[in-house]
């Protein structure tokens, strides 16, 4: 019984040591393929479309009730401390430093992420991967890398737009619905906000966009490998890529906030 | 004595616990047809994936003008591997590709040939199988053998010295089955590359084939031509043919 348990575990624990090293030398393959010539600049720039601009109205969206929804809760939190004429530098230090860059994360996962995966897991199972191979293609730098360039180019602004809107979302339920004057809120949000706050929203857009696209283009491609062939591998691969990158968003974040902030 | 173009030697291949190819000997001679038959899961198409380097033996060796493949320094295996060719069995066509991105593909990835030059051979091949005017459509849109004709004009696009086929008429009528296989034929003619077939068209194969291989229990039972066939006493042989299980 004993015995048994600890072949599993060991068997479990050999089948993730391998996943892992086979999940990083797919990354490194991605890595060094993004800079052999020549560059890939009609698909960088079909991804980032897919990646960036398709995924504008969806940030606007959620950036607008997300700062609505700060711009409520942190009145009626204020208010309580007679403090109600902070509410910009709060909405607007919650929203670039930590919101934005996680929801933005999360939300270009759930739309652009799982999309990534069912396509790529998908060219996996009708070996349309094998196709490349057959015609001398090298399949990571022709699905991976052009991505992983797009998602990088389009996190940080992607981020960058959720936070204004949501600042100004924070704006509409602060000022225009419960009365804040609404030059005490902009400048409390100018005054609040330094180039650090800034930057570690970035450096998180950034390793979101490397972490995300990594794991959504690793699931894909290896769809036959953890999921099994056929629709139900595909679906199972992408439930998993879209699951393991929120998980993987929120572990950065604490990461990154814990070296940097 | 001609030296083959490929040459098996007592090449095994196991996946998992279950043996696919059991010390596997096969020779395949330049600018000849030679169609590899035998029942389904016998391994013919894993065959077929160690010629493309998609499937690497455990044991035995694979020669390619008479020097070990596995020996070949990086740029002569990628030189050999430039000269193959490989139609799949389900075509393996990018659904999200327009039908010239798809045929065109291997030439623009290759960034050898100017755009122009790449359009001028990607039309060339298009007309030659008779796939004019579907350049902007996509494979979904297509009929199975229109979609054959697309996978084989990507195959041959290249210019490629052998081209593998795996089983390239499956889901396809008897009429549009034997329009295949005299194109097959037409083109092999035409552009004298070697062609190494997977088919289960028994007995219509034998006359696109030169030579004929049964593969079963992972080895070579048979290797002959159609006479030969014909005039063959295997058990193993006339039961395949026959449909009889063995």
């Amino acid at each position: 019984m004993l015995i048994k348990f600890i072949e599993n575990f060991g068997k479990k624990f050999l089948s993730m040591l391998e996943s892992m090293g086979r999940a990083i030398l797919f990354f490194l393959a991605g890595m060094m393929h993004m800079f052999t010539l020549p560059i890939q600049f009609a698909k960088i720039i079909d991804h980032t479309w897919f990646i960036g601009s398709k995924s504008i109205f969806v940030i606007i969206l959620t950036g607008l009730f997300t700062g609505m929804v700060l711009g409520l809760q942190g009145y009626y939190s204020l208010v309580k401390v007679g403090s109600e004429a902070a509410l910009g530098a709060a909405v607007a230090l919650t929203l670039i430093s930590e919101l934005g860059p996680v929801f933005t994360a999360i939300m270009v996962t759930a739309r652009a992420g799982s999309s990534m995966t069912a396509e790529i897991g998908i060219m996996r199972i009708s070996e349309q991967i094998d196709a490349l191979k057959t015609m001398h293609i090298n399949p990571v730098r022709f699905l991976f890398s052009p991505r992983i360039i797009a998602a990088v180019i389009s996190f940080p602004l992607l981020t960058a737009l959720f936070d204004v809107v949501g600042i100004f979302g924070g704006f509409i339920s602060g000022s225009i619905m419960l009365g804040i004057n609404q030059h005490v809120y902009m400048d409390t949000v100018i005054q609040s906000i330094n180039i650090h706050d800034i930057n570690i929203g970035f450096y998180k857009a950034f390793a979101f966009a490397v972490v995300t696209t990594t794991i959504c283009c690793y699931r894909g491609y290896y769809t036959h490998l953890y999921s099994g062939f056929g629709a139900r591998g595909v679906s199972l691969s992408t439930t998993n890529a879209v699951v393991q990158s929120c998980i993987s968003i929120f572990v950065f974040d604490y990461i990154i906030t814990f070296f940097w902030i | 004595m001609t030296i083959p173009l490929i040459q098996f030697i007592d090449v095994s291949k196991s996946f998992g616990t279950s043996p696919v190819l059991n010390g596997l000997n096969l020779s395949i001679y330049k600018g000849e047809i030679i169609v590899v038959i035998g029942k389904s899961g016998t391994g013919k198409s894993v065959l077929l994936k160690h010629i493309i380097g998609l499937v690497h033996q455990d044991s035995g060796q694979i020669l390619i003008e008479g020097k070990p493949l596995s020996q070949l320094s990086a740029v002569d295996r990628k030189s050999f591997h430039k000269k193959l060719s490989y139609m799949f069995q389900d075509n393996a066509l990018f659904d999200f590709m327009s039908i010239y991105d798809n045929i065109a593909l291997p030439l623009v990835e290759d960034s050898v040939f100017p755009k122009n030059q790449v359009k001028k051979k990607v039309l060339k091949r298009m007309e030659q199988l008779g796939l004019i005017g579907i350049e902007e459509k996509f494979p979904a849109q297509l009929s199975g053998g229109m979609r054959k004709r697309v996978a084989l004009a990507r195959a041959l696009v290249i210019d490629p010295e052998i081209v593998l086929f795996d089983e390239p008429t499956t889901g396809l009528d008897p009429i549009r089955k034997k329009k295949v296989h005299s194109m097959i034929q037409e083109y092999q003619k035409q552009f004298e590359f070697t062609a190494v077939i997977v088919s289960h068209d028994i007995p219509e194969i034998f006359n696109v084939a030169q030579r004929i291989a049964l593969l079963d229990e992972g080895t070579i039972k048979f290797e002959g031509s159609k006479k030969d066939i014909l005039d063959s006493h295997s058990k193993v042989l006339n039961d395949f043919i026959q449909g009889k299980d063995f």
